[in-house]
């Protein structure tokens, strides 16, 4: 039993690739419903559609000598990285607009529905076998990302000690750390601004807003666009970092874990990303090794809790860190109360 | 014509059949004494590792991952490059059959579709695999299936290949079977709808409620831990079970959380934590396998005016549409039903008018909780119980919610039976792993057009 590996693995996972596509989904979703009282809980959609956009923009052109699902292959292929990027901005923007266009005016939870139901929906089309030659239904697409990591000025080996990350994993990390301060930075500036007041406004009373002559369902339908492309930036890096997109990593729970982030951070907060998706995976990642050593160290009997069980007990523990946070301490660990009166109306 | 409707229905389950499928378990005897024989088969891949031989090991299954069901009972022929038969197996209750080749060399396993369970076809209609299989080993021969429709009416690719009036007349048989899952969908989605309606929560724990009623059924009813009781006693008690389960959450969780006077936002975002929780409980007690009931699993089709349907299905619908009168008879001349519709309403002008507001609430989550569990017993009936089966009917209920009006039990009926129809019948013209697309399509466009729903009263939303 190493129970140094549960303060190893949390800290692995606070600071990998995972924990910045977490960052920047809770930046988007910061922007929504920390800033603006936007309930989306279709960000993992704006993901979706970022992932794709460059996997299917960068993706290897068809051997025409090759098998017969390249053969079938329909799209772009063989484009530069850049080009994929711009691809899922203007995804992102797309979805947001057909989104918000329709619900925006309506009452919050309407919004709620209407936007798990939208990533839902991306999900079932892009696994379906009717749009195989764009996405490659359940397979997805792989190793798209060659020019990503063939820029890596770092050279090759392993870093950290016992963190162990590869030079391709902390180039990665390097590039999208950066890519989250700097989104931090300029949500920081945006939200000192008069439009970021409009924002807060919106949120804490619609209708004062609107009778000060503020377009509201422009207003929101800004911070849902600009959520939504911080959102699609974070599958860009998912896809680019793993290499690969497959459509069922695009499920719902990804959303409400980037819930669970920002509420724990401080819904509101420029900070609360970015200190949420930290201890959020540290704890659960940590959690998840603490209960594999003991199990296997014969602390915790395999009777109480068989190996198979560790995964739904780490969501069961990510289900009540949302409850509980939400009915008693919604403004998060570091969160001010007053910035977190989402009811007011 | 689609083989399905010509040979008796065999779903690979275990268990016995209901009074009408008395001849087909003689097929199920058959095909256990054919798994029994053919077990020697099953094992035999590791006799290969010792003794190189050259085979065939054809996999019969749907779904992937955790959800992965393999098929028993399904005849697999192995052909050599010239087209002679070499060699037939029957898959196992591992879904696998092994057929002994003479050598090495190219070979094509062909599926025998007749033999398929009940409503599946090969996946992209894809029913034979070539494998050159080199000295010594296995070749892999695997036969992902498809559902098709809900009831094989469609192939499993965009219904490709048919012309459209062969399309056109699958849409009256697909209509019935649409009619079943937006009957169930609508039982599930009254409580739903009437917990918003009095208390303003969207509950994203509902479809955790649906799975709860069909794990404690498949408890009682097959699990062989619990007595193994008959479906319909193991259905009652898990009604039972399900509503104070529901009046339970009520009461420990939302009654105190509106009387610190949390609010709604916070509310919902509560709800999908205990969603959270509810379902990886279940995963943990029932585990992620997809079973089936020991009850109604082999029964032969009737026809009744022209439509295909077992006789599982035609109770299905009749036993939800009863439930359905039922709360709408109790919504209209009860005094809980009259006291509710005043709540929903108005909660306010109910209160001061003498109505026990709490105690409403209480008796919507009593009844929601029960007619969750119901739809869990009979969706876990007409397709077996999965962990997952509640959050996957979640975003449909809150179609037929939304589109019939949202907070009405009245509107979340004909909602949720529009959206079981369009779901079903959209697999005669487009593939079947969109049929949910449509119905969630529905939703935005409705919120679009009238955002109030077909029966929902106008008012201001924004």
């Amino acid at each position: 039993m190493e129970l140094g590996n549960v303060f190893i693995d949390g800290m692995r996972a606070a600071l990998g690739v995972e924990a910045v596509v977490f960052a920047l989904a809770a930046i988007g979703l910061n922007i929504h419903f920390g800033y603006t009282g936007l309930l989306n809980f279709g960000q993992v959609g704006f993901m979706l559609l970022g992932a794709y956009g460059v996997a299917i923009m960068a993706r290897a052109c068809p051997d025409v000598a090759a098998t017969q699902t390249a053969a079938n292959q329909i799209g772009p292929c063989g484009q530069p990285l850049l080009y994929g990027v711009i691809l899922s901005i203007v995804l992102a923007v797309i979805l947001a607009l057909l989104l918000g266009g329709p619900t925006l005016r309506l009452r919050s939870d309407y919004l709620a529905i209407t936007t798990i139901a939208a990533g839902e929906i991306l999900r079932f089309v892009f696994r379906s076998d009717t749009a195989a030659p764009l996405t490659n239904s359940v397979f997805g697409i792989q190793q798209f990302a060659g020019d990503f990591f063939a820029i890596n000025p770092i050279p090759p080996g392993n870093y950290f000690g016992q963190l162990n990350y590869s030079h391709q994993q902390l180039w990665t990390m390097l590039v999208g750390w950066s890519l989250v301060a700097l989104l931090t930075l300029w949500t920081f500036l945006l939200m000192r601004s008069p439009w970021g007041r409009v924002l807060k406004s919106i949120r804490e009373d619609e209708d004062a807003a609107r009778a000060l002559g503020k377009n509201v369902f422009s207003y929101k339908m800004q911070a849902l666009i600009l959520g939504g492309v911080f959102g699609a930036l974070g599958g860009v890096f998912l896809a680019m970092g793993t290499q690969a997109v497959a459509p069922d990593t695009y499920i719902p729970v990804r959303t409400f874990f980037a819930y669970v982030i920002i509420i724990l951070g401080g819904a509101g907060t420029i900070w609360g990303p970015i200190i949420g998706t930290i201890i959020f995976l540290f704890l659960t990642s940590g959690l998840e090794t603490l209960l594999r050593e003991l199990i296997q160290g014969g602390v915790i009997s395999e009777s109480i809790i068989a190996l198979p069980e560790v995964g739904p007990i780490r969501f069961i523990m990510v289900g009540l860190m949302l409850a509980l946070l939400m009915a008693f301490r919604p403004q998060g660990i570091f969160g001010n109360k007053e910035e977190m009166l989402l009811d007011a109306r | 014509m689609r083989h399905r409707r010509l040979t008796p229905s065999v779903r690979p389950k275990r268990g016995e059949g209901g009074p009408l499928a008395v001849p087909h378990l003689a097929v199920a005897a058959l095909l256990l004494v054919l798994g029994l024989v053919l077990a020697p088969v099953a094992l035999a891949p590791e006799a290969l590792a010792q003794e190189p031989e050259e085979a065939i090991l054809g996999r019969v299954f749907s779904g992937g991952g955790a959800d992965q069901v393999r098929y028993p009972g399904v005849t697999i022929t192995a052909f050599d490059a010239d087209g002679v038969e070499v060699g037939t197996a029957v898959t196992d209750e591992q879904g696998e059959a092994v057929i002994p080749l003479p050598g090495p060399g190219e070979y094509t396993a062909v599926l025998d579709t007749a033999t398929l369970p009940e409503g599946f076809v090969p996946r992209g209609d894809v029913a034979e695999r070539t494998q050159n299989v080199q000295a010594g080993r296995t070749g892999n021969a695997l036969f992902p299936l498809a559902e098709a429709g809900e009831d094989g009416a469609a192939p499993a690719v965009g219904g490709g290949g048919r012309s459209f009036s062969d399309k056109l007349s699958s849409v009256p048989q697909l209509f019935v079977d649409g009619i079943k899952l937006g009957s169930i969908i609508a039982i599930t989605a009254i409580g739903l709808s009437l917990i918003f309606g009095t208390t303003g929560l969207v509950n994203f724990a509902h479809g955790e409620l649906v799975t709860f009623g069909a794990v404690v059924a498949f408890f009682f009813n097959a699990s062989p831990a619990g007595p193994q009781i008959h479906l319909i006693l193991a259905g009652l008690i898990a009604i039972a079970i399900g509503a104070f389960g529901g009046s339970g959450i009520e009461r420990t969780i939302w009654a105190p959380l509106r009387k610190r006077g949390v609010g709604l936002i916070s509310m919902l975002v509560i709800s999908i934590g205990l969603s959270f929780i509810i379902r990886n409980v279940i995963l943990i007690i029932y585990g992620g396998a997809t079973r089936p009931f020991t009850n109604y699993n082999i029964q032969s089709q009737i026809n009744v005016l022209g439509i295909n349907i077992v006789p599982r299905d035609l109770a299905i619908i009749g036993l939800s549409f009863a439930v359905l009168i039922g709360i709408g008879l109790m919504l209209q001349r009860t005094k809980i039903g009259k006291a509710l519709r005043a709540v929903a309403d108005n909660k306010d002008l109910a209160e001061s008018s003498g109505i026990d507001v709490d105690k409403v609430i209480r008796f919507v989550w009593l009844l929601g909780g029960g007619l969750s569990a119901f739809g869990g017993v009979l969706l876990g009936s007409t397709e077996q119980v999965n962990v997952n089966m509640g959050f996957n009917l979640l975003l449909l209920m809150f179609a037929g919610m939304i589109l019939g009006g949202i907070g009405t039990a009245y509107g979340a009926m004909v909602g949720s039976l529009v959206v079981g129809i369009i779901s079903q019948v959209s697999t005669a013209f487009f593939s079947v792993q969109l049929k949910f697309v449509w119905a969630l399509l529905i939703l935005i466009i409705v919120l679009l057009i009238k955002p109030q729903g077909l029966l929902g009263k106008a008012e201001r939303f924004g």
